[in-house]
């Protein structure tokens, strides 16, 4: 851990503002909660008519990592935008620490945005500035001396793993150095908040996992609440608490992650689902019978995990129990914040078909999706 | 070349000098003024002023309609008022200003237009004050542009000081068109068109590679 947070987050700006730009708003005491960020019916309605967001209200707890998922055009930038008033709600409040920062004026905007970082999908660096220069400018402009803004721009050259590349330019980096670059300069505030605009969108896979555990890391070190938009599942389930799948500017549902993936809601939260889970194959898709063959045949099942009843895993001698003869022919089982969760397709014998679906082992859905008439 | 000749040169070279020098540095210090102005009163812009933005728009545009001869005689009296006559090289460094001052002013603003909308946000994203994005972020970015800017800028006053000649002023411009010209001394005009391809190349290769100096984007 390279610095200690504040112990009281709610504290005014941290000893690096100077005597010269003393805090002029003194911070709000508001009744310090677990709920960091509230939106209370948040409005956007652009001008030429379309609602982008309509009354969306919910929570985001302190310290955790809050995902916000849709479909592109779903409204979910203008959702994060409106936690630092990059771009104001038309309707609805947003409240930071209980302030309702759509009442702020522009000198405590800019206090409140130095203890919200934020880091972008286009990384959004300075071409004519070094990485040393990029990172160390958010304290130069809020006037913290030369050898200060060099002792932490050093400190985080070294939590992102790039201090051998403080004097080159941005240019010269690949896309997951600039996006540490982007972290690293995100942070240099010391924000309580970080705020994460499809920060992984722009990569490929491998660094798109160096990123997502970089930012795992800054999460559990730093203590700082994440707050993340994107359009991949993968990105959530990776490292996320808690979810808010959001439709055409509607909230469709909210939860802890497994939750969300063992039980979705919404048809919007299922389309999103989709490529991560296991489908029906096309070539048993397309053998399927809606009723038995007259001799023999085999029943195909779909065996649902929701974490739920079986959190710890699935028993492997349980799912034998069900019937001796019975095949597996497709799905898994992928663990979500500790619950075992997954789809399992498999199948039995037709006339073994009743003591299955009687069986005593019970997965949290079976569904016979139909027969086919030899083995599959 | 007979030294009497060689002193004309001489002096002629530092006419266009000075009046290039003297009217790109005014210009260039206020047209990128009045396009920081332009580009930040826009609407959508640090400091949207619509109407401001407006006028100002038609001010330059009104600049920028009126050929240079012509700003160069109606401009005499406002001539007179700063610098006291309307004869010799001073003289004709206020309509080259003016007249360059528009010009550039729609240069600079195309550069500064062109800066990442998402530097501007996330400077702002990060607790910049509105001068301070100006400062650190929608200048340094646009100063590969300003800087190419600057090179146009130069090459086209070295053009238009030739006509400057109109009011005494002098320069190289004048010299071919008195000598070379009006007293068909074929060789004078030839001379200084050599004089003014080496002059212009110089500063376009300079230029280009103060440009790349200040270029970190590739």
């Amino acid at each position: 851990m390279l610095w200690k947070r504040a112990a009281a987050p709610l504290e005014a700006p941290p000893p690096t503002t100077p005597a010269a730009h003393p805090a002029p708003h003194p911070a709000p005491h508001p009744v310090a909660s677990d709920d960091h960020i509230r939106f209370d019916g948040i409005e956007k309605l652009y001008p030429g008519g379309v609602q982008a967001l309509h009354a969306v209200s919910f929570a985001i707890r302190r310290g955790g990592v809050f995902g916000i998922i849709g479909r592109s055009g779903a409204g979910k930038s203008t959702l994060l935008r409106s936690i630092n008033m990059l771009e104001r709600p038309t309707g609805g409040r947003v409240l930071v620490d209980g302030v309702d920062v759509g009442t702020l004026d522009e000198e405590a905007l800019v206090h409140l945005r130095r203890r919200i970082g934020m880091i972008f999908q286009h990384f959004n660096l300075l071409s004519a500035k070094t990485v040393r220069e990029n990172i160390g400018l958010p304290l130069r402009v809020s006037g913290v001396g030369a050898a200060e803004t060099r002792r932490r721009v050093d400190e985080l050259l070294e939590l992102v793993g790039l201090s051998d590349k403080a004097d080159v330019y941005p240019s010269k980096l690949s896309g997951g150095q600039k996006q540490r670059v982007g972290i690293a300069r995100a942070l240099v505030h010391r924000p309580e908040i970080l705020l994460c605009d499809e920060a992984t969108s722009a990569l490929d896979p491998e660094t798109t996992h160096s990123i997502l555990g970089l930012l795992r890391d800054i999460n559990a070190t730093l203590g700082l609440t994440i707050v993340l938009i994107t359009h991949d599942m993968a990105v959530i389930r990776a490292i996320c608490d808690e979810v808010l799948v959001l439709d055409q500017g509607r909230r469709v549902e909210q939860g802890p992650v497994w939750t969300v993936f063992g039980a979705p809601q919404g048809e919007a939260t299922r389309a999103l689902l989709r490529p991560l889970q296991h489908g029906v194959p096309d070539d048993i898709a397309r053998r399927l019978l809606p009723e038995p063959p007259k001799q023999g045949g085999r029943a195909v099942l779909a065996l649902r995990f929701t974490g739920e009843s079986h959190p710890d895993g699935v028993s492997l001698a349980s799912l034998l129990a069900l019937v001796p003869d019975a095949t597996l022919l497709h799905g898994g089982i992928d663990r979500i914040q500790g619950h075992a969760q997954g789809d399992l397709l498999i199948a039995v014998p037709v006339a073994a078909l009743r003591s299955a679906v009687g069986s005593r082992f019970s997965p949290d859905s079976l569904k016979v999706l139909g027969y086919v008439a030899n083995d599959v | 070349m007979s030294p009497t000749m060689f002193d004309r040169y001489l002096r002629a070279f530092g006419e266009t000098l000075t009046m290039v020098s003297v009217s790109v540095a005014i210009a260039i210090a206020s047209g990128l003024a009045l396009a920081l102005l332009l580009v930040a009163t826009a609407p959508g812009g640090l400091y949207p002023k619509p109407r401001v933005n407006k006028a100002l728009s038609v001010v330059v545009n009104v600049f920028r309609a009126i050929p240079f001869i012509i700003l160069l005689v109606a401009l005499l009296p406002f001539t007179r008022f700063i610098v006291g006559t309307t004869l010799g090289t001073w003289a004709a460094v206020v309509p080259l200003s003016i007249h360059l001052i528009a010009f550039y002013t729609r240069i600079a603003q195309v550069s500064l237009n062109e800066v990442d909308h998402g530097l501007i946000e996330a400077a702002r994203a990060m607790g910049f004050r509105r001068w301070q994005i100006v400062r650190h972020v929608i200048l340094p970015e646009a100063l590969p542009g300003i800087v190419g800017g600057m090179t146009v800028c130069v090459i086209a006053m070295i053009n238009a000081s030739a006509m400057a000649g109109a009011v005494g002023a002098g320069g190289l411009g004048d010299l071919a068109i008195r000598y070379g010209y009006e007293r068909y001394e074929t060789q004078v005009l030839f001379e200084i068109i050599v004089i003014l391809i080496v002059l212009v190349t110089s500063v376009q290769f300079g230029g280009e590679w103060l440009a790349r100096r200040v270029d970190h984007r590739r």
